[in-house]
């Protein structure tokens, strides 16, 4: 009996050494340790054995069944982490090939740009404010300080649906509009879409975009109208941007002024972008006119008031160096996918 | 407006600084400069010589040794191929080392060294007008080709560039239309003087004329005094047609304008220094010895002095003799009226014309001119005086002719100056300054505004006509302080909350589904063209043509506002098809204008359209699951898609209404292939427009939690044998509304057609999902509910299929 299991012993771990695959070490423990197994027929011969040696000799089937089932376990560990790492060979990708990309869409270069002032100025306290883009003479004009044959409406090139309705040329009509209403204190941004009959070409387009802004409140000076183009300046294009303001006309403001920031391309030194002067104009601004507040029902004893305005276009034809206007407006996707 | 800054120093002598600091100061002053452009930019070196003696050299024909005197102890040896110079001849002379304008160079110039031409030394060139970078018309006396011939009292070894009125830088400013005045030399003097604080000298106009009285020679008279505020006219005698000095010819040519003659020349250098325009007629050719000054009559033409006939109306302003038009009022002369080398009498016109006429007209006749570029700015009537006597101040001056005595001023209204109170507190509130009283006088005082102790205000002069209330006396305050010195502070005062209101916090998130969903934002214009409605396919009657008319448009293409997002979605779309752009998808988010009525009597209605647009990869359920997302992502609830035939300009089979009740919130489909055919699309192009002001009001942002199912789901797959024109949706809504408490999702997992379904069926088969949220469901649950649908959807003549 003894014999016999040690040969049995000796058997089944030659063969396990052997054994090369998971399946073979399976059958391997079918073959001994199964119901039909040879050591499993040992142990059903147990009941040949006298009773005073079946301690001893269950001891050793069980020292038996111990060893082939560790040697088994541990050339299955074996297989299996040669195996895996045959697996893990295979698997080797080559990972500078392409990713495989959601076709996500892209936004309008206009309205990224749109949006980040937007998010500048509602950072600051403003509101967005929308009016309508067929408007009437009176706000678009009349009430901004601009009557009847002002040389500036025809500067302004305006489209007339009629002698009292027209396509705006500003957004400072819906500035009007929210400064009829009369809630003070006023801290707006007015963002769309503006026309006036320029024939297109790489810079101009008949339909545009304008981002104007308003603060009318007590105490309002020139000084706090510098302070805040600056800020919105140095958070727009970065904090060394440099402000400067030229005085200018407009009919709505008074005074007035052009400003100028320093290049974001060179930083001021010159280059293509600002024609070598180092400075890039970016917006017009001013007070509020008095006639404007009186127009709109404000008394301009109590209230003053500074208005801007930028020209969209400039500043995402600007910011993303794109050279010929009509591009905005052709929907190209290789042109869209690239913002 | 141009300024030569030799012009200018003429009345800021002390004037001291380089063109960049000049420049600079200038615009922080507020007269914005554009460019500037020095005249003498590529010349350097070139000297007044005489020929002395010329030979011929040995071994050319073309070439010529000369010997010339440029005022040194010793001759220069120069071999020149001009033919036009002769012994005695005083030429510019361009020494070696010097250089010369060349426009057929990169640079633009030339350098000039010594040289040997065919074996004989040269040690400097003879050069032309336009070696001087000048357009040669501006310099009459010059040849037509060849070397510049300078008179004889030219010195030599002067500098030829500066004798040339070549050493000389001219700036263009930028002038804003609220400074009339500054469209004149001596408006911008004026703005120079104050700006570098230096003394302004303004000419003294002498006295002029003598004998005979001009209006014992001419009368004036204003019929229509709201467009004409002034007219003065003088009366010369004995004109003598000559060249004018070549002090004003050299000024005129800095400025680009062609010398021509004394008189000529003289109302030019007049309208430059002054800014006033002025005419000059033939004073016999003007019949009665009248002038009127009246609107002409529709339906006439008149022959301007350059030839050409224009078409006349009654808006028009006319000068008229006794007995028919002479001149178009502050635009135009007329050929009948004009100076001629053959005048003898000479009336000279200055006047004020209405500045608003002036430009409509100007804009009608399509003919602008000197003149009424400036006089539509609005002259200053008291100008009109003023120019005339320094014409006539010139005219004796330079020998023209005999100026009679006084002038014939029709002046129905006289412009007197207005008083602004001066208030500096005010105007220190409104700045952010704190500028004492007599520093802002001090920036006055240049700018001819004085102050008037006794009422405490600010005399405005005539020509400032800009000037009018608190505000403007602030610019001209906050102009001279400086911008740059103004304090930077920021508001302060009541916070307030920035936002962004509803509408656009929608059309974000609309965007941001888009995106996702890989359709590409574009942008296309509110107007285009009437053509487009029979495009897309409208009816004659459909209310997609009731479009607003632009009065005005760029042309036909822009000529309506539109009523409907299609065209420029699928002009779009055609762009990229024509490029080879494929699978693209592109959105729009824009408005769309709705009138009321037409004529348009108030402002439309208008609505922002989403409008999504694709070809070459997805198709009419890609889209839709597209607009299903936004729902979603909105939570606009309870959309139906309905099937119609309504959209003209979608393929009848493949279009659907989106609603939500019974409102019609949007619309999907392809379009129509005749439609994109006309497009030019050669494939299946699918659209969806959303109207966002339904979208916005339907948008629901309200979230509450549902527990996680903890209890497994029960699933029932239903396979059916369906007529083909029953929709799924009939049998969806059989399934929601009979599915009974449990019911958690149906699932469409199955559309079939074709063998083993019989002709006019189609199988359609579900996925039905079930779930308590407290017990696990038996199937005594569920049975009856199956049973229930199964009875429905038989009375809908559907049958499951074994």
């Amino acid at each position: 009996m003894k014999e016999k299991l040690e040969a049995l012993k000796e058997n089944a771990l030659k063969r396990i050494e052997e054994a090369k695959e998971l399946d073979v070490l399976n059958d391997i423990k079918v073959s001994f340790l199964g119901k039909k197994g040879e050591l499993t027929a040992i142990l059903k011969g147990m009941k040949d054995v006298s009773k005073e040696d079946r301690p001893a000799v269950g001891q050793l089937v069980n020292d038996t069944r111990a060893a082939i089932e560790a040697a088994l376990e541990k050339e299955t560990s074996k297989l299996q982490k040669k195996l895996r790492e045959e697996k893990l060979k295979r698997e080797v990708i080559d990972v500078t090939l392409p990713g495989e990309k959601v076709k996500m869409g892209h936004r309008h270069p206009n309205q990224i740009a749109l949006e980040a002032l937007e998010e500048v100025f509602v950072g600051m306290g403003y509101e967005v404010v929308e009016g309508p883009e067929v408007e009437y003479d009176k706000y678009n004009f009349e009430m901004l300080n601009i009557p009847a044959n002002h040389p500036a409406k025809d500067e302004q090139d305006t489209f007339y649906i009629n002698s009292e309705i027209l396509l705006r040329t500003q957004t400072s009509p819906v500035q009007a509009r929210v400064m009829e209403q009369g809630k003070m204190p006023i801290r707006m941004i007015a963002p769309g879409r503006v026309f006036r009959s320029n024939e297109v070409d790489a810079t101009h387009s008949p339909s545009f975009h304008q981002v104007e802004g308003l603060v009318v409140d007590k105490g309002i000076t020139f000084s706090d109208l510098k302070g805040t183009l600056q800020q919105f300046a140095q958070e727009f294009f970065g904090k060394d941007t440099k402000v400067k303001f030229r005085p200018h006309h407009f009919p709505f403001t008074e005074p007035s002024a052009e400003v100028d920031i320093t290049c974001f391309k060179c930083g001021g030194t010159g280059c293509r972008m600002c024609k070598g002067s180092g400075w890039i104009e970016i917006l017009g601004c001013g007070m509020v006119h008095p006639n404007v507040l009186k127009n709109c029902g404000i008394d301009p004893d109590e209230y003053s008031g500074f208005a801007f305005g930028i020209g969209l276009e400039r500043v995402t034809l600007l910011k993303y160096e794109i050279d010929d206007m009509r591009l905005l407006y052709e929907n190209d996707t290789r042109f869209l996918k690239q913002f | 407006m141009n300024t030569p800054i030799s012009w200018i120093k003429a009345y800021v002598p002390d004037l001291d600084c380089t063109t960049q600091e000049y420049v600079d100061k200038m615009t922080l002053s507020g007269s914005n400069f554009e460019c500037y452009e020095e005249l003498n930019a590529h010349c350097d070196k070139i000297v007044v010589g005489q020929i002395k003696t010329i030979e011929k050299h040995p071994d050319a024909d073309k070439l010529r040794i000369c010997q010339v005197d440029i005022g040194e102890s010793e001759l220069l040896q120069i071999v020149t191929a001009a033919t036009n110079v002769n012994e005695g001849d005083k030429v510019p002379v361009v020494l070696a080392g010097g250089k010369v304008f060349d426009k057929e160079s990169d640079t633009k110039e030339m350098k000039i060294k010594k040289g040997k031409l065919r074996g004989v030394e040269s040690f400097g060139m003879f050069c032309g007008i336009e070696e001087f970078g000048a357009a040669k018309e501006l310099y009459p006396e010059a040849p037509e080709d060849g070397v510049y011939i300078f008179d004889e009292g030219a010195q030599l070894g002067a500098d030829a560039i500066e004798l040339l009125g070549r050493k000389d830088v001219v700036v263009e400013f930028e002038i804003t239309s609220n400074r009339v005045d500054c469209f004149s030399m001596i408006g911008m003097a004026r703005e120079v003087a104050a700006t570098f604080k230096k003394p302004f000298h303004k000419p003294v106009i002498k006295e002029t004329g003598s004998g005979e009285a001009a209006k014992d020679y001419i009368s004036v008279e204003i019929k229509d005094t709201n467009l004409c505020k002034r007219y003065v006219a003088r009366v010369v005698k004995d004109i003598k047609i000559a060249p004018s000095p070549v002090w004003m010819q050299r000024r005129l040519a800095a400025m680009g304008i062609r010398p021509i003659n004394n008189i000529v020349d003289i109302t030019n250098y007049v309208m430059e220094e002054y800014g006033q325009p002025m005419h000059a007629f033939d004073l016999s050719t003007v019949e009665d010895n009248k002038i009127i000054v009246k609107t002409g009559e529709d339906n006439t033409t008149f022959t301007t002095l350059d030839g050409q006939e224009r078409n006349i109306d009654s808006s028009v302003l006319m000068i008229c003799d006794g007995k028919k038009e002479i001149a178009i009022a502050g635009i135009m002369g007329g050929e009948n009226s004009m100076v001629t080398d053959n005048i003898s009498t000479l009336l000279l016109e200055s006047a004020c014309f209405d500045g608003t006429n002036i430009r409509l007209s100007s804009k009608k006749l399509g003919l602008r001119t000197d003149a009424s570029g400036k006089f539509e700015k609005g002259l200053d009537p008291n100008l009109a005086m003023e120019a005339m006597n320094r014409a006539c101040e010139l005219i004796e001056e330079l020998g023209a002719g005999t100026v009679l005595q006084g002038a014939v001023d029709v002046y129905p209204e006289k412009r007197e100056p207005k008083k602004v109170p001066f208030e500096p507190e005010k105007i220190n509130g409104l700045l952010g300054t704190n500028i004492s009283k007599e520093e802002m006088l001090a920036y006055f005082k240049p700018l001819e505004l004085e102050y008037d102790e006794a009422t405490e205000s600010i005399i405005v002069p005539t020509f400032r006509q800009d000037l009018e209330c608190m505000a403007d006396l602030a610019e001209e305050v906050a102009r001279f302080y400086g911008y740059d010195n103004i304090p930077v502070t920021l508001p302060k005062g009541e916070t307030t909350v920035g936002k962004l209101p509803l509408k656009i916090r929608v059309e974000n998130i609309a965007r941001n589904i888009m995106e996702q969903n890989g359709f590409n934002q574009g942008m296309t214009y509110s107007f285009e063209s009437p053509k487009v409605f029979d495009k897309l396919g409208f009816g004659e009657d459909a209310k997609e043509r009731k479009a607003i008319v632009i009065s005005n448009p760029l042309g036909e293409d822009y000529s309506v506002m539109r009523t409907t997002s299609l065209n420029g979605m699928l002009t779009s779309l055609a762009t990229n098809y024509n490029r080879r752009n494929k699978a693209v998808r592109l959105y729009e988010l824009g408005n769309v204008y709705i009138p009321e009525a037409l004529p348009l009597t108030k402002l439309p209605d208008e609505r922002m359209k989403l409008t999504m647009g694709m070809f070459g990869a997805g198709d009419f359920f890609t889209l839709k699951g597209v607009v299903e997302e936004l729902f979603d992502k909105l939570g606009v609830a309870n959309t139906e898609f309905m099937a119609t035939r309504g959209y003209v300009f979608l393929h009848p089979g493949r279009q659907a209404s989106i609603m939500v009740k019974d409102v019609v919130i949007g619309y999907i489909g392809q379009v129509h292939p005749e439609v994109s055919e006309r497009y030019g699309i050669e494939e299946e192009v699918y659209i969806a427009v959303l109207d966002m002001p339904h979208i916005t009001e339907l948008a629901d942002f309200d979230r509450k939690f549902t527990p996680i199912a903890k209890f497994p789901a029960t699933k029932r797959d239903l396979s059916m044998v369906v007529k083909q024109d029953i929709l799924v949706g009939e049998i969806e809504k059989v399934l929601k509304k009979n599915g009974g408490k449990f019911l958690e999702s149906i699932e469409l997992f199955d559309v079939y057609q074709g063998e083993q379904v019989k002709e006019g069926y189609k199988s359609v088969a579900y996925s039905i999902t079930f779930r308590a949220s407290d017990h696990t469901l038996e199937d005594s649950e569920i049975n009856p509910v199956i049973d229930k649908i199964v009875a429905e959807l038989g009375k809908l003549d559907i049958e499951l299929r074994m």
